[in-house]
C-alpha cells in the first residue's frame, strides 16, 4: 500500500469523526510516514512500519473521542428522558398534586390546631373579662353571693388563660420548628433527586 | 506493565525527549525506543494530552518542502518531570519495602 492509499483508507475510517480532528490525524500519520522515508525507507515500507488502517481507526476512536461519545450518549438518554417523562405525565403528574396536596393539608391542620388552641386562650380571656365585669355589676345589685362566684370563675378562667399563654406559646415554636424541617426536608429531597 | 502505570510513564518519556530541545513526531517514537515501545496512535493522545495540559507547544515549521509539527516543552512540562523524578525516590524507598527480606525466602 503506499500513502495515498494508506490516507484515503485512513480518511474512509475516520468519517466518524469531526472533519478538523481527522483532518489532525491525517496530517499527523502523513508526516509519520514522510519522516520514514526521509530515512531511507521504501514508501510502502514506510506505510507498512505504521501498522493496520484498521487498527489505527479503532483505536483512535476507542482513544480520542471518548468524552464526545459519552456526551452524545448522554444527550440520547435525555431524550428519552423527555419522552418517558411526558407519556408518563398522566401518571407522575397526578401522584405529584396527590403528594402536594397531602403536604399541604398536614401543613393546614398543623396550624388549625394552633389557631384553635389560641382561640381557645381568647375565649378564656373573654371569659374572665365577662366574669369579673357580671361580678362588679351583681354585687352592688345585693346579688353578693353571685358576684363573688362569677368574679371566682373569672379569676379561674384568667389562671387557666396563663396557663394556655405558656403552653400555645410553646406549642407554636414546636409546630413553627417542624414545618421549617419538614420544608427542609423536601428540599433535601428535590434538590437530591435533581443531582441523581 | 499495569496500563495505568504505563500511560504516567509515557507522558513522562515523551516530555523528557523534548526536554533538550524541540522534537517530531517520529523523532520522538525512535528516541523512546530503545526503552518503551510506542505507537503512533498512542504518541498522538499523549501529545494531545500534554498540550492541553499546557505541558508542551506545537509550531509547524517547513521542513525539506514539506510541514512538520515541532513540540515544544513548556515550564509546566518541566515541572512535571521534576515532580516525576520525586515521586521516583519515593515509589523506590516503597520498592525496597515491598522486596525487603526477598533474598533471605528463596
Amino acid at each position: 500500500m503506499n500513502k495515498q492509499e494508506f490516507l484515503d483508507r485512513l480518511r474512509d475510517g475516520l468519517s466518524v469523526l469531526p472533519q478538523k480532528d481527522a483532518e489532525e490525524h491525517l496530517a499527523f500519520y502523513s508526516e509519520m510516514i514522510d519522516d520514514r522515508i526521509e530515512e531511507g525507507l521504501l514508501e510502502d515500507d514506510a506505510v507498512g512500519e505504521i501498522g493496520s488502517v484498521d487498527s489505527i481507526v479503532s483505536q483512535i476512536v476507542a482513544d480520542v473521542p471518548t468524552a464526545k461519545n459519552t456526551a452524545r450518549q448522554k444527550k440520547k438518554m435525555k431524550s428519552w428522558e423527555i419522552i418517558l417523562l411526558v407519556l408518563g405525565s398522566p401518571i407522575w403528574l397526578s401522584l405529584v398534586i396527590a403528594a402536594f396536596s397531602v403536604l399541604l393539608s398536614i401543613y393546614v391542620v398543623l396550624w388549625s390546631a394552633i389557631i384553635s388552641l389560641w382561640a381557645v386562650f381568647g375565649a378564656l380571656i373573654g371569659c374572665t373579662v365577662a366574669c369579673i365585669a357580671a361580678g362588679i355589676v351583681f354585687i352592688p345589685q345585693g346579688n353578693t353571693l353571685s358576684g363573688i362566684a362569677t368574679i371566682g370563675a373569672g379569676t379561674v378562667c384568667a389562671g387557666i388563660s396563663i396557663f394556655m399563654y405558656f403552653g400555645c406559646k410553646a406549642a407554636t415554636k414546636g409546630i413553627l420548628l417542624l414545618t421549617k424541617k419538614l420544608a427542609l426536608w423536601i428540599k433535601n429531597c428535590l434538590v437530591k433527586k435533581e443531582e441523581q | 506493565m499495569d496500563a495505568q502505570l504505563k500511560r504516567g510513564l509515557l507522558d513522562i518519556c515523551v516530555l523528557a525527549a523534548i526536554k533538550s530541545e524541540d522534537s517530531y513526531g517520529y523523532k520522538i517514537i525512535k528516541d523512546m525506543k530503545p526503552y518503551i515501545e510506542l505507537s503512533e496512535s498512542t504518541l498522538y493522545t499523549i501529545l494531545k494530552r500534554l498540550e492541553s495540559a499546557n505541558m508542551l507547544t506545537v509550531r509547524t515549521a517547513e521542513h525539506d518542502g514539506r510541514l512538520r509539527k515541532y513540540y515544544h516543552i513548556t515550564k509546566t512540562g518541566l515541572r512535571r518531570i521534576e515532580d516525576f523524578k520525586k515521586e521516583w525516590s519515593e515509589i523506590f524507598s516503597i520498592y525496597r519495602f515491598v522486596t525487603k527480606g526477598d533474598d533471605t525466602h528463596e
